[in-house]
Formats: structure tokens, sequence, C-alpha cells
């Protein structure tokens, strides 16, 4: 542009009020780490401190080097789609994956032979086994989640991403909350409250992320070209929503001193009880099922190339999905001191959920009619099908596990972890899979994959992985519910607890083998990406000519 | 308390079944009214438009 005067460059609200508040809480955190209670806490504070530091300067050298104008919202009458922070999630989502997978594997090894936590207290299964979840639930999960909503929202809205630092602020300040999350962990900190391990100033920074990350999302919907909002849209919504209400919610905790990662909780007794597990039911019902049923919508109409089987089913699963959920927390206290009523409101509510999840699953699967040959082609297509399988298959477990009949069988076994992880492995990574697979080469603007025939080992190995974990996991926990409840003639319990331990072993090695081959699915996936990226096809040059070279490569 | 128990379980049981079946019925009218055919059918369409 030939401009004669050159355009006054100034810093704009966002980048000088986070530069500010970033460097205020450097201050603070370096204030917090002299005066901390505990060396762990200090740690913390100095990681804080370093990340506000580091943050303050990009900000500020970002100012620098940039344009005076900041990016237009549209190019040559296209919407101007901010893919940057969508592409780091991406990519953290790889990573973060097989770290959880990895530590997932450890974990189940623990089970089996002891010894492999190393007599070490940073290897402790107590440590590991929060480490695993949240780097699976939050790290790998979130980041998908965080990437395709920032990704689905763009492009069904037509329109940029609302905000300049505030996407690199949510996608930066999530990942930054993990790395809190996990070293608190292995250090030994903790609230010891399952998937809300994290202490309160750990609890504090992601709700001020998550705020960030709700005013996005909502900003770019507001701003959208189209009248209608899109399906996805509403469950990603539903998702960060209800996220941050459960967050505060479970998290209302009272710190000992500013100096202490300690803090007690408001609730107490059994009311604690329901509302850790009001939080984290939900968790699964709009973390674990509503964003990636979000990913479900948009992604497999995409890439089957194929309309939502029925938009208005798809109002409907979602309306009476989000009404139902939120009620079925519940069935985690069976049998305990909460009142028998607010048991069974629980258990119908899981009951009833039987219909929406399935009528999701259909609208999914249904999507492919006439394109089902698709299949046989299309390997990540299958990933995402085989999800919603996953999907259909877990949410039918769930609700029989909720009958309270069922659950003074199942409860404290190991069909539990079956189940979770038939529906975290089978529904949950599936379904992210398949979102990776499909946004890395959008993303790069590549013209597919770097191999298909990688997706296509992938997938046969972690389905493998997948069936000799559920299996397994099936068959512990009914042979543990049973031998717990066994009575001998004389009344007396026919096993002592270490006999349905030592049970367990064959159980627990062919659950750490099944761990393993998913480990190892993931690896594939990496490699996969990472060549995608580096060295895949760009999009644009299109021609027969190269498509040998393409399948010599494979 | 047990007054208390007894009115939040009684209202839990009575208006809270109510309220569940008018919302789900709201909904129903809302997504299979004819006239929101077109609209529903053009949205389902909305991941595959190109910009």
């Amino acid at each position: 542009m030939a401009q004669a005067v050159a355009p006054s460059k100034g810093m704009t609200f966002g980048e000088a009020g986070s530069a500010l508040a970033f460097a205020g809480l450097a201050l603070l955190s370096i204030i917090i780490a002299a005066k901390a209670y505990t060396p762990e806490y200090a740690f913390h504070a100095y990681l804080f401190a370093a990340a506000s530091v580091a943050a303050t300067f990009a900000i500020v050298n970002r100012y620098y080097d940039r344009p005076a104008q900041l990016p237009p919202q549209t190019v040559g009458g296209k919407p101007n789609y901010n893919m940057g922070p969508v592409k780091f999630a991406t990519i953290a989502s790889v990573i973060w994956g097989i770290a959880g997978f990895t530590i997932g594997l450890l974990i189940a090894l623990q089970l089996a032979f002891p010894a492999l936590n190393f007599d070490t207290s940073w290897l402790s299964f107590g440590r590991m086994r929060p480490l695993h979840t949240s780097a699976v639930i939050f790290a790998f999960g979130g980041n998908v989640l965080i990437a395709s909503s920032f990704y689905v929202v763009q492009r069904t809205c037509r329109a940029r991403m609302v905000g300049d630092i505030a996407p690199w602020f949510v996608v930066l300040g999530y990942n930054f909350f993990i790395v809190i999350a996990g070293t608190g962990y292995l250090l030994g900190i903790t609230q010891g409250k399952e998937y809300a391990e994290p202490e309160w100033y750990a609890d504090l920074w992601l709700t001020i992320v998550w705020v960030a990350y709700l005013l996005v999302f909502l900003g770019t919907v507001m701003r959208r070209k189209e009248p209608h909002i899109y399906v996805a849209n509403w469950f990603y919504l539903a998702f960060i929503l209800t996220i941050a209400v459960l967050h505060l919610g479970n998290n209302a905790t009272i710190p000992v001193s500013l100096f202490s990662p300690k803090s007690y909780i408001v609730w107490s007794g059994v009311q604690d009880a329901l509302v850790q597990w009001w939080y984290g039911h939900n968790a699964v019902g709009f973390f674990l099922t509503a964003g990636f049923l979000a990913i479900m919508y948009y992604f497999i109409p995409k890439r089957a190339e194929r309309p939502v089987y029925s938009y208005r089913l798809s109002i409907i699963h979602f309306w009476s999905l989000i009404f139902m959920y939120i009620w079925a927390g519940p069935h985690h206290l069976h049998y305990t001191a909460l009142p028998d009523w607010a048991q069974t409101l629980g258990m119908v509510f899981s009951i009833m959920l039987w219909m929406p999840s399935w009528g999701g699953m259909i609208n999914g699967l249904m999507t492919l009619s006439g394109a089902w040959d698709k299949l046989r082609t299309d390997p990540v297509l299958r990933l995402m099908v085989v999800s919603v399988a996953f999907y259909g298959m877990s949410t039918f477990e769930g609700p029989l596990m909720s009958v309270k009949a069922v659950n003074s069988l199942s409860h404290y076994t190991d069909w539990t972890i079956g189940h979770v992880h038939s529906g975290a492995l089978g529904w949950v990574a599936y379904v992210s899979f398949g979102a990776i697979y499909c946004l890395v080469p959008w993303l790069w603007n590549k013209k597919e994959l770097y191999s298909m025939k990688a997706v296509s080992w992938h997938f046969w190995i972690s389905t493998l992985g997948i069936v000799l974990y559920i299996s397994s996991m099936w068959v512990a926990g009914i042979l543990q519910g049973l031998m717990w409840r066994a009575y001998t003639a004389l009344g007396f319990l026919e096993y002592s607890f270490i006999e349905t331990v030592e049970a367990m072993h064959p159980f627990y090695v062919i659950r750490a083998l099944g761990g393993a081959l998913f480990v190892a699915g993931s690896l594939i996936m990496a490699w996969n990406v990472w060549k995608t990226i580096s060295s895949g096809q760009e999009a644009e040059e299109v021609s027969q000519a190269t498509q040998p070279a393409l399948i010599a490569a494979e | 308390m047990p007054a208390a128990y007894k009115f939040f379980a009684e209202f839990a049981q009575t208006w809270g079944l109510l309220y569940f079946v008018g919302a789900f019925l709201t909904v129903l009218v809302y997504a299979l009214a004819p006239s929101r055919k077109d609209r529903f059918d053009e949205a389902s369409r909305m991941p595959l438009q190109e910009d």
C-alpha cells in the first residue's frame, strides 16, 4: 500500500491491558514465591512469574513486529480466519495425548507389577493416576475441544474469531493451567477431588482463561454472517458454559493463606459428595460428551460430504441431553449417606439419558446414509463412525450400571474402569483422532494426510487395544464384584480382599497390553501428523501427475 | 428438617416432572413444526458450504 502518511500505530486496549496485567501478575508471583509456605508452592509461583514475564515480552514484541493495522476481517470477500491458535491447540493435543496415554500405560503396568512405582513417591499410583486422567481428559481432550471449537465456530459463522490477544490467551493460558495441574500432582499438591484435583490458585487461573474462552466463542457467534447458529456451536456453547458453572460450584474453596497451596471447600459431608459428583458426572456429560458431540456434528458430515441425517433430531438431541445430564450425578453415590430419593432420581435420569444418547448416535451414524462405501476407502471416517458406535455402546452400559441393583455389583470394581475407557478410548479419543486427522491437512493447507495407510494401521492397532482393555475389565470387574459378595455356608466372607486382588492379575496384564497398543496407535498418528505438516503435498497443486509419488511414499 | 425434606421431595416429584414434560414438549414443537422444515434442511448442510 502506497500511503503518503504513515498510519499511526498504537497499542490496542487488549495489548496494553494484558501486558500490564501480566507484569502485575509477575510481581505478585515473585512476592508469593518469596513468602510461600512450601517449596512446591514456591516452585509454582516461580512458574507463574516466568510465564507472566514471558507473556509480557511476547505481547510487547508482537506489537513492535506487527503492522499498524490489525488483520482485516475479510480478505477478498472471504472471511480472514484466525487459525494460529487452532494450529497450536491441535499440535498440543497430539503431544499431550501421547503423554497421557503413556502415563496410563505406566499405571496399568503398576497395577499388574507394583514394583514399577520404583519406590518413589513421584511415581506412586496416587500421583500418577490423576496425572493420567487430567492429561487425557483436560490436556488431550481439552486441546482438541478448543482447537475444534475455534475452527468450527469460525467456519460455520463465516467470521473471523473475535479478539487479537484473547484467542492466544485462551490456548496458551489453558496449556499453562495443564502444566501447573500436572506438576502439582507430581509434587503432591491436590484437592483430592476426582477430576477436580488442582488447588485453588490453579482453579482461579482456569476460571480467568475459561471466561476468556466463553467471550471469544460467544463474540464470534454474535459476529456470524449466517442467520442460524449451527447445532455444533450449540453443543460447544453448552460445554463451555456448563463447565464454567461446574468448575465454580465444585471449587468453592477458601485458601488457608495466599502463601499456601492448601484450601478447604465450603461444602461439607454428603453435600460435598453430591456437589463433587454433580461436577464429576457433568464433566463426563458436558466436557466428554457435549463437546465431542459438537465435533461429531461438524466433522462427520464434512468428511462424509453428506448433510446431517436429521437436523430436527439434532435439536431434540441437544435440548434433552443437556436437560437430563445435569441430574444424573447422584448415581455415583448409590448406597451412601445421600437421601434415597436423590439416588433414585439420579438413576432415573441416567436411564432416561438412553434416549437422547441413542438419538444422537443414530443421527451421527445415519449421516452416512448414501455414503457408507466411504467406510471402506476412508480410514478417517471409519475412526469417527466407530467412535459413534462406541458412544452408543458406552451410553447403553452407563445407564445399565446406574441401576441400583446392577450398581451394587459393579460399583468400586474394574467394570467401572472398563466402562469409562470404552467411552474415553472408543468415543472421545476416536472422534478426537478423526478431528485431528481432518484438521491437520485443512489447517496446513495440504491435499491429504501424508499416509492413509498409517491411519488404517492406527485404527486397527488401537481398536484391538480397546477390545483387549474393555473385555478384560468386564471380566475382572464382574469377577471382583462376585468375589466381594460371596459368602460361605456359615455366613463368612468367602474371599479375603487380597485374594480378590490376586485374581485380578491376569486381567491387569491384558489391560496393560491393550493400553500399549493404544499408545502405539497414537505414536503412528503423531508421525503421520508430523509428516503431513513437514512434507505433505500442498492443496493447490492437485494434479494427476503427482499421484504415483504419493502412493510410493506410502 | 423432615418438613423441608418432605417439601423438596414432593416438589421434585410433581412440579419437577411437569417442568420436564413441558420443556420436552416445547422442544418437540419447535423442532418438528412444519414451518421450520426448510430452515432446518438448509441448516443440515451448513458444514458442507464452502466460502
